[in-house]
């Protein structure tokens, strides 16, 4: 657990990229010729690349086995959370010293320690955790109690992680990206073995088991079009596609099995059951790359785009833990493919985009009859090309993305291979981009405050907006909450709206402050749909700050009808 | 009537007619300490203890002033007034002032520990106690300094060995010799920033031992590796430090407490090191008073008296001295 805490405060403190792999490498290093360590580093490995394990202890067994410890009323443990803004914090600087130390490795921890906890009732946890925490050192406190609350993150990205590791084993990062696919699977306790494959030097046959491939990702498209046009050269050059509004997912047969991964490298078969079919008629040693949307469950060719739904949509049935046959017959799901990454158990990866289409269509196309004949045709579709001679065009056909329930282009080099993550070609050019739409945007008054987390710990930094109910003009109209939002602001625009919020509180509730109504943003966001959930009837994806409308009176802000057009739209 | 009570220009003895720590100017003034919001110019007339008249007249320039030993009292419109060691900064006072047989003590600024550089806090007994509370709550508990010490030794080695210079951002007066009371010559040179150098001076003259220093352009550049630079917290990324090349820095506060406070320093370090009282110091000092009314100034007023009173004191907040949460500049003063 010392070298963990080590490493977590290194990383926590270092604000150089270098400093932070220097660290993760040297701990990694260390850990590869020492077989506890090796057990340690495993899961080292998987809280690094994103893994958290599920809460272990729920806030309020340890907010009460804290106040037992210190006898502290339940008011000043609540100012002393407000101040840190982070209840692990919080209970680590509360904890009285610990009496005596004692050192286990962070695998035992886990394993003996935390994990078999589930279950049991906040009694059993609080007798046993009192007993550990106290003669635990000092300095170990904060990170345990991160990974007890289910909130441990790091300040490393995962490909960081994954840089690290390679150097401190000396396996080709290529070669440790793939390996790194799925380890940080929640629900998965990592061993020592898993971090020994990690590390190995042998190579290890790239398609073993249901792993995925890492994702492609895109830059951003951001420019005029006349820059767009000379950046990109040719359209023809261009694979075009529309960007769905769905969830990036890979599809894996292998060896009779299938299985389906989120772009977050999630499992997320059982949540999407239904993907279990093509493995009826798609031949194994087959992966796919798309998006996974819900439809109205019209049976369609593949390639008809027909029935999707908003994402919206897709949201309520991912809020579901329960598939029921009920929900799959409400919101069927299909994937519209759009890369193939491996066929036959080859790796495809290498070829360039347009052949891999067009192994893709040829996929597609030779199995056709065999999908129609399981009634499965509508599972699997075909993201259509999307034709033009100049960018002009292709812009104003941009405009219409919503129609199609995308949410832009996505242009793809037609020479270009299928890269990991964001990484560029050779030349440096980027080889995927996302051209989206102009985000949404209202004027919306912001009316609550809340202190934010970590970096912004202490300062007003979470705003809930509001709009009004009817037009101006009109008798009693009140403010309508219907997003909240925390980026988008300068570092000192955050400090000037933390100081108007101190002054201009009307009304705390716990930690939110209730303000007058003053300030004018320009809200940004993605998408729009209809909620029951909400108050305002309205849910928003990806909601920001634009802009601070410092010239714009609260009663200029826009009404709900102006969001309620957007959904019609 | 209360013997000392809270006016727009500061605490006010009225039978006494003199103010303590005034905001504005005044006739009569006792300054508790030398930190500028504490010791204001423009008043007529200054009482303070004799460590802290050099302070006081290095910030104030030619003030007209009476000094104190400590524990020695004077009398003025038959109040008696005498300074305690505080334990915050070099001639920091606990102002006891008694009248007609009542004694009320205003804290000033204090801390328990004795960090070698200030006479180390004593408690005086007293009826109504006023204490401050920049650090009244429970998440704030120091560690003993010696421990912070070996820490900040032993960072600035690790420093030295990956080949940058150390800087630590801290208050010029109290804060910035306490540190360098703690550093190992043998380590490399220890450099000071201009607005320290002068308060060092004083120091040495009322007889601290502090290390040899110099200033940023006596540095060889040859050694900037091994040096440490201590610096107000205004230097923070100043031209002056490109002088040393690679460096790494921390800010030494105790603020730094707290990660979110830590990490929008934006620093690469920060050490837990304050010279006011932790929460565990101030109840003990509480206590030690022997106080039944405790009045709360400066800092987590609200809470502090809140908590006060459910222990059964009798305890309020002090208007006016609004809370300085978040405000990591008025750590020291």
């Amino acid at each position: 657990m010392k070298e963990f805490a080590e490493l977590y405060r290194a990383l926590d403190a270092a604000t150089a990229t270098k400093r932070k792999l220097a660290a993760m490498e040297s701990y990694f290093a260390a850990a590869i010729g020492d077989e506890t360590r090796r057990a340690d580093a495993a899961w080292t490995a998987y809280f690094l690349s994103g893994g958290k394990p599920r809460q272990i202890a729920p806030a309020k067994a340890l907010r009460a086995l804290v106040l037992a410890q210190t006898g502290l009323p339940e008011w000043l443990f609540d100012q002393c959370r407000q101040r840190t803004g982070d209840l692990a914090e919080t209970l680590s600087l509360l904890l009285p010293p610990a009496q005596g130390e004692e050192e286990l490795p962070l695998h035992r921890w886990m394993s003996e320690r935390l994990l078999p906890l589930r279950g049991k009732s906040d009694d059993e946890k609080i007798a046993a955790l009192s007993q550990w925490l106290s003669r635990l050192p000092d300095d170990e406190r904060f990170v345990l109690f991160k990974i007890i609350t289910g909130s441990l993150r790091v300040g490393v990205s995962k490909s960081q992680a994954t840089q690290a590791l390679a150097q401190a084993s000396g396996v080709d990062p290529q070669q440790m990206a793939m390996r790194m696919m799925g380890f940080a699977q929640s629900e998965r306790a990592p061993q020592a073995r898993d971090f020994e494959r990690l590390t190995a030097q042998e190579p290890q046959e790239a398609s073993a088991g249901a792993q995925p491939y890492p994702f492609y990702l895109a830059h951003s498209l951001q420019a005029p079009l006349n820059e767009i046009a000379q950046q990109l050269g040719d359209p023809r050059d261009w694979q075009i596609e529309w960007k769905f509004d769905g969830i990036r997912a890979q599809y894996v047969q292998r060896n009779g099995k299938a299985a389906l991964w989120s772009r977050g490298e999630e499992l997320i078969t059982e949540s999407w059951p239904e993907f279990a079919h093509l493995q009826r008629w798609l031949p194994d040693g087959t992966v796919i790359d798309g998006e996974l949307v819900v439809t109205d469950g019209a049976d369609v060719s593949g390639d008809d785009l027909s029935g999707l739904q908003p994402f919206s949509v897709l949201q309520r049935r991912l809020g579901r833990k329960q598939i029921t046959p009920k929900i799959l017959r409400e919101w069927p799901a299909a994937l519209i493919a759009y890369d193939l990454l491996e066929s036959e158990g080859r790796d495809l990866r290498q070829m360039p985009q347009h052949e891999r289409r067009a192994a893709l269509e040829r996929l597609i196309g030779a199995t056709r009859a065999r999908a129609h004949d399981f009634g499965d045709r509508a599972l699997l579709r075909l993201s259509p090309l999307v034709q033009a001679d100049d960018w002009a065009a292709l812009d104003a056909l941009r405009g219409r993305a919503r129609e199609f329930f995308a949410e832009g282009f996505m242009l793809k080099s037609r020479n270009g291979i299928y890269g990991a993550g964001r990484r560029k070609a050779a030349d440096g050019a980027s080889v995927w981009h996302k051209w989206k739409l102009d985000p949404y945007s209202v004027d919306a008054v912001l009316v609550y405050a809340q202190r934010g987390h970590g970096r912004r710990s202490g300062v007003f930094s979470d705003y809930t907006f509001a709009v009004w109910d009817r037009p101006a003009g009109q008798k009693d109209r009140t403010l309508v909450p219907f997003a909240k939002a925390y980026s988008g602001l300068t570092d000192a625009e955050m400090r000037e709206v933390d100081r108007i919020i101190r002054a201009t509180t009307r009304e705390t509730f716990g930690p939110v402050r209730q303000v007058a109504p003053a300030m004018v943003f320009e809200l940004g966001f993605e998408g729009i749909g209809p909620s029951q959930r909400h108050k305002s009837g309205v849910a928003v994806r990806f909601p920001r700050m634009l802009r601070w409308r410092k010239d714009k009176p609260v009663e200029e802000a826009d009404t709900i009808e102006v969001l309620q057009a957007l959904i019609a739209s | 009537m209360d013997l000392i009570c809270a006016t727009p220009r500061g605490l006010y003895c009225p039978p006494g007619d003199f103010y303590i720590d005034p905001w504005r100017p005044v006739d009569f003034a006792v300054i508790t300490h030398g930190h500028s919001d504490h010791a204001r110019p423009g008043s007529a007339r200054y009482l303070c203890t004799q460590q802290s008249l050099p302070i006081l007249e290095k910030r104030l320039g030619s003030i007209s002033a009476q000094t104190l030993n400590y524990g020695e009292t004077v009398e003025r419109n038959g109040v008696r007034v005498s300074l305690h060691p505080a334990g915050h900064v070099l001639g920091s006072a606990q102002a006891r002032v008694e009248y007609r047989g009542e004694v009320w003590v205003a804290s000033g600024d204090y801390k328990l520990e004795d960090d070698g550089v200030s006479a180390p806090f004593e408690p005086v007994r007293c009826d109504v106690f006023i204490t401050e509370s920049t650090f009244a709550l429970p998440i704030y508990r120091w560690r003993a300094q010696q421990a912070l010490a070996d820490e900040i030794n032993q960072w600035r080695r690790e420093n030295s060995a990956q080949g940058r210079a150390s800087v630590v951002y801290a208050y010029a007066l109290g804060k910035a010799q306490r540190i360098l009371r703690h550093l190992d010559a043998s380590d490399g040179p220890i450099v000071c920033h201009g607005a320290i150098e002068p308060l060092n001076a004083i120091h040495r003259a009322l007889g601290a031992s502090l290390p040899a220093t110099i200033a940023l352009d006596e540095l060889d550049k040859r050694h900037a590796t091994r040096a440490i630079f201590i610096a107000p917290p205004s230097a923070l990324g100043s031209r002056a430090l490109t002088r040393l090349g690679a460096y790494s820095d921390a800010f030494a506060s105790g603020w730094m407490q707290v990660r979110g406070d830590r990490r929008r320093r934006g620093v690469d370090r920060g050490f837990v090191m304050s010279d006011h009282v932790d929460w565990p110091g101030a109840l003990a000092a509480i206590a030690a008073t022997g106080a039944q009314r405790v009045l709360v100034t400066h800092g987590f007023t609200h809470t502090l008296a809140r908590y006060l009173r459910e222990q059964g004191l009798e305890a309020d907040e002090i208007a006016g001295y609004e809370a300085r949460d978040n405000d990591l500049e008025t750590d020291e003063t």
